[in-house]
This record gives C-alpha cells, sequence and structure tokens, in this order.
C-alpha cells in the first residue's frame, strides 16, 4: 500500500473504486461520468433481467397464486367478479365426481400408449440417423416435419384418416383381412387413435435430441465393444441405450409433462361433439375436462381445482421420478 | 471412429420413416385438392384432384382463413420478436454479467418451466376478461412474449460463444451497457437469436390451448382457434377443412423448407446443453 492509496481510501467513496479510473478529483463533469458508469455497471444487469420477472409476475405468478384462491370459491364464467367462499367444496367434489376419475384413468392411459412407443420409435430412429448416411440432412429435417404441423391441423387430417366409413386405416386394415374399427367410439381404439397423432408429432423431435446426445457418445467404447466382438444390435444395447440414460430420463419426464397437458388432439377429435371427449367421454383427458367445467359449463371455480389437482399429481410424479433416480442429480 | 456407413436396410427403413412422416401432410394437400363427395367414397383418393382452388377460396373466404392467417403472423412475429430480443438481454446478463442475486434469479428462472400452462388458465383469462382484452391479439401475445426456454437457451449459448475479453475491452473503452449490449452482445448473439427466433415462431404459430381459451372465432381469432372452428363443422364440408388445415400448415412448411437445417441444429443444441 503506497501513500497516494492510503491518502486516497478514507475519502468516503467506497472501497471498491478502481484505481485505474482515478478521476474522482478531476473536473465535476468527469465525476459524474465515473459515478455513472459505476451506476450503470451495478444496475444494468437488473434491468437486463427485469422484462423476464415482470412479465411472469404478471401473467404467471399472479394467475398461479390466484388459482389457489379461485378454487376457494364458486365462481361462474359469466360473472368472473362474484366470488363466494366455498372453502373445499370444489376438491371434495372431485373426489366424488365419476368424470374427473374418468379422465385422469384416460390421461394415464392415453400417456402411457403415447409416450412410450414414441421414446421407443425415437430411440431407434436416432441409432439410424447416427449412421453415416447420404442425405442425412434431408432425413433429419423430414422426420422433424410433423413438429412444424400444429396439433389442430394435425388432428383434423387424422380425423379423416381414421373414418370409420372411408377413412385410410380401415380401407389399409380391410385390404389385408382385418375387419374395419370404429375409431372415434371404442374405448381403446379411439385412445390409441388419440396416442398416433401424438407420437405422429413429436416422434422425430425426440430422435434429434437422443441423435445429439449419441454424437457426444466416445467412439473408443464402440470399438472395444466391437473388438469384443458385440454386433451392432448388441452395441446398441449396451453402449448407446447406458450412456443416453440421462437424456432419456429427461425426455421421459418431458413426455409425461406432455401427456398429462393433452388438449387439443382428444378436443378435436371429437369432431363438432364439444369437449366431452367422444360420446361416453372415453377419451377426455384431464385437461379437456378443466376447459370443459371452465369454458363450457362455465364453473371456473371447479376448473382451478382440476388445474391444481393436476398441479399435485404432476408432483408426485416429479418426486417418483427423483426417487427412481436417486441422488447423482448432477447435471 | 464411430460413424459406420449406413447399409441398404438402414435406407429402407428411414425411407419408410419419411414417407410416414410426409403422408399425412401430403394427403391433406390431395383431400384439399378433391371434393367432399369424393372424400366419402371407397377406397380414398391417392393423388390429386381438381377442386383445390375452390376449396382454398371458400376455406379462405367462409372461415375466415384470410384473417386467420394475417392475425397468427402477427402474434408469432410479435412473440418470437420479443422473446428473442429480451432472451438475448436476459441471457446475456446471466452469462456474463455479476450480480448481487443473479444465481437464485437463473434458478427461478428455470424453475418457471415446471409451472403447467393449466395452472394459471383461470385467473389469466379473468385478468383479460378485466382488461376486456378478450377476443384482442394482445390477449395472446402479452403472456407468452417471454420465455424460460429462450432464457435459458441465450444463456447456454452466450456462455462459449461471446468472449469475456471482448465485453472487457468495450468496457475499458467506456462504453455503456447499452453500447456493449449492441455493439458487442448482439452481433456475437445472432446465430442463436436466429434459431431461436424460428423455434419461437413455430411454436407461438402452433400454441393452442391459451388461444383456444382467449380467442372466439368471431373476434380475431389465430389460424389454430379458425381450424378449431372448422373442425366443429361450422363448415361442414371435409375437403374445405382440408383446404384450412393445409393453408394453415404451409407457411411453417415454407420455413421448414428454407431454414430446416437451422431448425434441427437449434434443437440438437438444445437438447445437448439443456
Amino acid at each position: 500500500m503506497t501513500d497516494e492509496t492510503a491518502v486516497l481510501s478514507p475519502s468516503a467513496v467506497g472501497p471498491e473504486r478502481p484505481a485505474a479510473e482515478g478521476g474522482g478529483r478531476g473536473r465535476p463533469g468527469q465525476v459524474w461520468r465515473s459515478r455513472r458508469y459505476r451506476w450503470d455497471l451495478r444496475w444494468s444487469p437488473y434491468a437486463f433481467v427485469a422484462p423476464f420477472f415482470l412479465f411472469f409476475a404478471a401473467f404467471g405468478l399472479f394467475p398461479l397464486l390466484y388459482t389457489g384462491w379461485a378454487a376457494l370459491h364458486q365462481v361462474e364464467l359469466t360473472n368472473p367478479d362474484g366470488m363466494t367462499w366455498v372453502g373445499l367444496r370444489n376438491f371434495t367434489r372431485l373426489w366424488d365426481d365419476a368424470f374427473f376419475w374418468n379422465a385422469l384413468r384416460n390421461t394415464v392411459t392415453i400417456g402411457l400408449l403415447s409416450t412410450v412407443p414414441q421414446l421407443a420409435i425415437a430411440l431407434g430412429l436416432a441409432h439410424l440417423l447416427n449412421y453415416r448416411l447420404r442425405g442425412s440432412a434431408f432425413f433429419r429435417v423430414a422426420v422433424l416435419t410433423p413438429y412444424a404441423t400444429s396439433v389442430a391441423a394435425a388432428t383434423l387430417v387424422f380425423v379423416l384418416l381414421f373414418g370409420r366409413d372411408h377413412g385410410m386405416v380401415n380401407w389399409a386394415l380391410s385390404a389385408v383381412g382385418f375387419e374395419a374399427v370404429d375409431w372415434q367410439n371404442g374405448t381403446f381404439a379411439s385412445q390409441l387413435a388419440v396416442s398416433t397423432i401424438v407420437i405422429w408429432r413429436w416422434t422425430g423431435y425426440n430422435a434429434l435430441i437422443y441423435l445429439a446426445a449419441m454424437q457426444a457418445v466416445p467412439g473408443e467404447l464402440y470399438e472395444s465393444a466391437a473388438l469384443d466382438g458385440a454386433s451392432r444390435f448388441q452395441q446398441f444395447l449396451h453402449v448407446t441405450v447406458p450412456s443416453l440414460r440421462p437424456t432419456i430420463f429427461f425426455t421421459c419426464v418431458v413426455s409425461t409433462i406432455g401427456a398429462t397437458q393433452l388438449f387439443g388432439e382428444p378436443l378435436l377429435f371429437n369432431g363438432g361433439a364439444g369437449a366431452t371427449g367422444g360420446s361416453d367421454h372415453q377419451f377426455q383427458t384431464l385437461g379437456l375436462y378443466l376447459y370443459e367445467q371452465g369454458w363450457v359449463n362455465l364453473h371456473l371455480g371447479r376448473a382451478s381445482a382440476i388445474a391444481w389437482a393436476m398441479f399435485l399429481i404432476l408432483l408426485v410424479i416429479a418426486g417418483a421420478a427423483r426417487l427412481l433416480r436417486g441422488r447423482k442429480d448432477s447435471r | 471412429m464411430r460413424s459406420l456407413r449406413a447399409g441398404r436396410f438402414t435406407y429402407v427403413v428411414l425411407a419408410l420413416f419419411t414417407a410416414g412422416s410426409l403422408f399425412p401432410l401430403v394427403w391433406t394437400a390431395i383431400a384439399a385438392s378433391r371434393s367432399n363427395t369424393r372424400l366419402a367414397q371407397t377406397p380414398p383418393p391417392f393423388w390429386f384432384g381438381g377442386n383445390l382452388g375452390r376449396n382454398l377460396h371458400v376455406a379462405w373466404t367462409d372461415a375466415n382463413m384470410g384473417t386467420a392467417l394475417l392475425n397468427t403472423v402477427i402474434v408469432a412475429g410479435t412473440v418470437a420478436a420479443g422473446t428473442v430480443f429480451f432472451s438475448t438481454l436476459a441471457g446475456f446478463a446471466f452469462a456474463k454479467l455479476r450480480f448481487r442475486g443473479s444465481r437464485p434469479l437463473l434458478a427461478l428462472v428455470i424453475g418457471t418451466m415446471l409451472i403447467p400452462p393449466q395452472l394459471s388458465v383461470v385467473p389469466l383469462y379473468m385478468l383479460i376478461a378485466e382488461l376486456s382484452w378478450t377476443d384482442r391479439l394482445q390477449a395472446v401475445i402479452l403472456p407468452t412474449l417471454v420465455g424460460a426456454f429462450g432464457v435459458f437457451f441465450m444463456r447456454q449459448y452466450l456462455v462459449h460463444a461471446l468472449p469475456m475479453e471482448l465485453v472487457e475491452a468495450a468496457r475499458t473503452d467506456g462504453a455503456s451497457s447499452l453500447r456493449v449490449l449492441w455493439h458487442v452482445v448482439f452481433p456475437a448473439a445472432r446465430p442463436a437469436m436466429a434459431v431461436l427466433g424460428m423455434l419461437t415462431f413455430v411454436m407461438a404459430w402452433n400454441d393452442f390451448f391459451w388461444p383456444v381459451v382467449a380467442l372466439t372465432q368471431n373476434g380475431s381469432p389465430t389460424v389454430q382457434v379458425a381450424l378449431t372452428g372448422l373442425g366443429r363443422g361450422y363448415v361442414p364440408d371435409q375437403s374445405v377443412i382440408m383446404a384450412g388445415a393445409l393453408l394453415g400448415t404451409l407457411p411453417l412448411l415454407l420455413v421448414f423448407l428454407v431454414f430446416g437445417r437451422q431448425i434441427v441444429g437449434g434443437i440438437m443444441q438444445g437438447a445437448v446443453k439443456g
């Protein structure tokens, strides 16, 4: 510490002052400029992140908390301001509500029917895309195109393809000697059809995510496996899949979250018949039931209770996933 | 090295996958070019007919697809631009600037990704009803104008792509934060901004749940809302419905045709780093 700094430091400016500037003693303009500079350094990071948090507070956090509040009231869509306190009645009604349990059951089965094949196919597809290919860019873009299609457009096409009397799927089935299936009415058949739409839209997307992870697997692992005489399929099973475990876990979580929110496919697969999810509610999901309660039957309070129930279910799934994965959680 | 050359089998299977991926889209166009009576016959048509112009015209006028397309361009464009801009600001701050509380704030950003949209849809609807925004485009734009994914994506990119020396050099020259942002950060972030912009545009274009809740058919629908109306049978003609679906999908398919490789790269990049 030299004499000079010893003289400077008690001058109430604070210890952080960079020595390089040194202009504190200069003309007033310079003082002001360096002060503005420090002020800028200190506060601009907050200004840069502020928009995100402002928007989140207004359109994310506030609604999130308010949903919990609305779930404890009777609120009608026609008069959102007239809230009557009902305590936990919205929740106890859900507990006794056969349609709620039906929707929950459907959400689980459609979720399994769509997620499991989707991820399995995506894994195999990614394996193929990982070979040295001619036209690999073409194949990648081609399998991703369904991702560019909206739920609405995709579902409308599949409604036609799955048509009972003149649909292409039934035509193909009868061509190979099977009987036509009533895709919109059978419980399993309709759930399978709805799942097909999900699988079609998201398989390519997941395949690309797997492909990215596969390309990060070190080549030596395959070389030593090949030296040990492992076939390509054995290499896939014993090298690729274990290396991809974190990515597979990640896609499982994301797909599960997506599956619990399924809404557009079951809404539009029903044709003109509203939000019931089929004549017998056979493919009504929780998301669709929420919409039906809130915007068809106009019970916003009950819709809020369904939203919270969905959230709790997600939390349970997340907790289970965490347990499954153990404590190795540092990514 | 790893990359084994693909055998004939691989090409056959990939060709089948490609066919499966593209077939529903091609068939949308085929159905849109036919008549309703032809669609109600067995076997279904496999090749294009002569009714495309008529069906597109009916969809355009009766189902309001023209207005809907314009609205969707406005919504998706604004949301993409806003997301890219705000995400770059926040991503830069989280990647390169030191400030108190940055770590918990970043954790908070990532945490918001876990909140399901259904959880806020009721109060959000009450909010926009209070503001008399139902049927107005801002009801769809404002709630989605920023997103945690974008912030995270830009942060991950800038951590590596923006050398700290560049920022410090600009600082030593006395550049203010805004100047650093304009002259250093934006040029360095441009490739990631382009990819994020496209991904956000696709997502905003296809967004379904909230627009269906917030916009009705008669006001200012987006394409997705208009398609919902078609599916509910306001226009009973199947070939017209397919023409509408085609109109709603075609713009994004064009984006894919031109920028497909970048979008693929962006998704793969996000996958490795996310």
